[in-house]
């Protein structure tokens, strides 16, 4: 197991608020939109530093996503900015007819994603938003896991021409992946190579992913790490090469089993290379106030989950030998 | 152009509209038959646009979005006889494989159409981003809208009512297809919308009125909303029709709203509309 360590720790929103400054200085076409949550989603810095290309839009959701299909037309590239609830599943149609359907180049840009939003509750913790992206015809889904992979992400998808979903959250979280980084969109990283079981995390989880490696190495299991930054498209590849090594899998993921990213696992390899296969996450379940790291616990999307998951699925490929 | 050759153009996209609706037994001739003549005024007399090669962005071009997409073969027509695409096309509309979707989209890449529309209330939106766009870009062009009454009942319209007044958007003239029909009735009986000057009005927008089944007036008015841009304020124009208007039998029914005439309706209304540019 390779050994990841972090000096520090910071929120992926603010990734996305230094990534949308970033691209304020190198990109003029790139503007900015927010639903009266600017703070939150840590877009000030370049409201501040370009205020001409940032439109407050206030708490109209459905009005800022058609604005923002709406600019495209003469070369702007808009990010919207709101919490992931209201990024999704409040502007469904808004984002199906006159975004993804009309293929409009705009970076919808989602905060405050899952149950590690915290004490707010189950009202604003979206679980279900990276199943309602992935279904809508050439969407790109993107959830990020950590701060510097979160920057790069938000500088990266303004070179994709279309549609993109980006998922991000509120709490402090370690910062593991190295700063300069590139981020290229669809491709898996293997944060550690492993020959007993694959787990594909992403986002939050994917930390958790690496706690549960470290775990299970002083049990002696060597699980291979891969962090799917990219839901769709899903690197098939990195994932077929990886089970067709370790003939077992272990996905873990901030949102619903209903889905989410075990989900689309899970039909890759029915189709290609029937594997067994657990998923961690949340299973048909709403959420509730509470700390983050309480939250992940009562919900099952600890380490500890990971690693009860991973001794299931060994059993399961033992069985079939 | 003069009134009269603008009535000419007109006479035969209703031509046009009727034989569409009828050929694949589908379609909204209605508010299609309605509109006709502003439509047709705008892009024929008014707009500022280049038909081909067509540009998704339009810069230093006017802009129309169609909000109230089920009138969609009004529109088709018109950017035919524009010189976006072939008339001959228009004999696909609503067929298998066709470019000309029973609501338009950009999904097909029909030249002209910017914006996919037809889940109602959602064109004032993109009309304003469009509108925001255009500033930025220092383009002095003008974007165009056109909305349904009933859609009007849709809450995201005084969303983008409220932004455009707000962000003083002054490069936009939106219109409202005033017909009073919807599917299920008169809106005055679905769904009051009230005094709906007073309404836009208090938003904070500039308010015109207008004939929308008149020609000259038409004209007169469009300048004259021209006129009432970078002054601030967005502009409105509520426009009074007649559905269905052009042809006898179906004129202020909301019957017509999405009803395709028989073989028998359909030589009835290609009576009342002489053919004046030649058939597609």
């Amino acid at each position: 197991m390779k050994k990841y360590t972090f000096s520090e720790k910071k929120d992926t929103r603010s990734g996305f608020g230094a990534g949308l400054l970033e691209l304020g200085k190198t990109n003029p076409n790139v503007v900015a939109l927010c639903a009266d949550l600017t703070g939150s989603l840590k877009m000030d810095a370049f409201q501040k530093a370009f205020p001409e290309r940032f439109f407050q839009c206030g708490i109209a959701e459905a009005n800022m996503m058609g604005i923002a299909a709406g600019m495209t037309i003469g070369g702007k590239i808009p990010f919207t900015g709101t919490f992931a609830n209201f990024s999704t599943g409040r502007v469904y149609d808004q984002i199906r007819q006159s975004i993804a359907y009309s293929g409009k180049n705009v970076k919808i840009c989602a905060s405050h994603a899952g149950l590690t939003l915290g004490e707010d509750g189950a009202t604003h913790q979206i679980l279900e938003d990276i199943g309602l992206m992935k279904m809508l015809p050439g969407m790109v889904v993107i959830n990020p896991c950590d701060y510097n992979q979160t920057k790069a992400a938000t500088i990266a998808i303004a070179q994709h021409k279309g549609p993109v979903y980006l998922r991000f959250g509120r709490p402090s979280w370690p910062v593991f992946i190295p700063e300069n980084m590139p981020f290229e969109i669809g491709k898996a990283i293997v944060l550690s190579e492993g020959a007993d079981v694959s787990i594909f995390a992403t986002g939050h989880l994917v930390w958790k992913a690496i706690q549960a490696g470290e775990q299970l190495a002083e049990m002696g299991i060597s699980a291979e790490i891969i962090n799917i930054h990219t839901i769709k498209p899903l690197d098939e590849k990195a994932v077929i090469q990886s089970v067709s090594k370790t003939g077992c899998v272990v996905t873990a993921e901030e949102h619903q089993l209903n889905g989410g990213l075990g989900d689309s696992i899970c039909q890759l390899l029915s189709r290609h290379l029937p594997t067994p296969v657990e998923m961690v996450g949340v299973n048909d379940s709403f959420g509730e106030s509470g700390t983050p790291e309480a939250l992940l616990v009562k919900y099952g999307l600890d380490s500890k989950n990971i690693v009860e998951a991973v001794t299931r699925v060994m059993q399961r490929k033992k069985a079939l030998v | 152009m003069t009134t009269d050759q603008l009535q000419k153009i007109t006479t035969q996209v209703r031509r046009d509209i009727v034989r569409m609706v009828h050929a694949h037994q589908s379609g909204h001739p209605g508010g299609s038959l309605g509109c006709a003549d502003f439509v047709t005024t705008l892009y024929f007399n008014v707009m500022h646009h280049q038909p081909s090669p067509f540009s998704m962005d339009g810069n230093e071009e006017d802009l129309f979005f169609l909000s109230n997409g089920h009138i969609s073969p009004l529109w088709y027509s018109v950017l035919a006889r524009s010189g976006y695409f072939p008339v001959s096309e228009l004999a696909t509309f609503r067929a298998i494989n066709s470019r000309l979707q029973g609501h338009p989209t950009t999904h097909e890449g029909l030249p002209g159409v910017r914006m996919s529309s037809g889940s109602l209330g959602q064109g004032l939106s993109v009309a304003v981003g469009a509108a925001l766009t255009k500033k930025l870009n220092g383009d002095k062009s003008i974007v165009y809208s056109l909305h349904g009454d009933g859609e009007l009942q849709e809450g995201q319209n005084w969303e983008a009512i409220m932004f455009a007044a707000a962000k003083k958007v002054d490069n936009l003239i939106a219109t409202v297809d005033h017909n009073n029909q919807q599917i299920d009735g008169t809106v005055q009986d679905v769904l009051s919308l009230g005094d709906l000057r007073a309404k836009w009005e208090a938003f904070g927008w500039d308010v015109l009125q207008m004939n929308g089944n008149n020609t000259e007036e038409i004209i007169q008015t469009l300048k004259k909303a021209k006129e009432h841009t970078g002054k601030g304020k967005p502009v409105v124009i509520l426009m009074t029709t007649v559905m269905g208007y052009g042809v006898d039998f179906m004129m202020n029914s909301h019957k017509w709203h999405g009803v395709a005439p028989n073989d028998e309706q359909l030589k009835k209304a290609l009576e009342q509309l002489p053919e004046t540019l030649g058939d597609y």
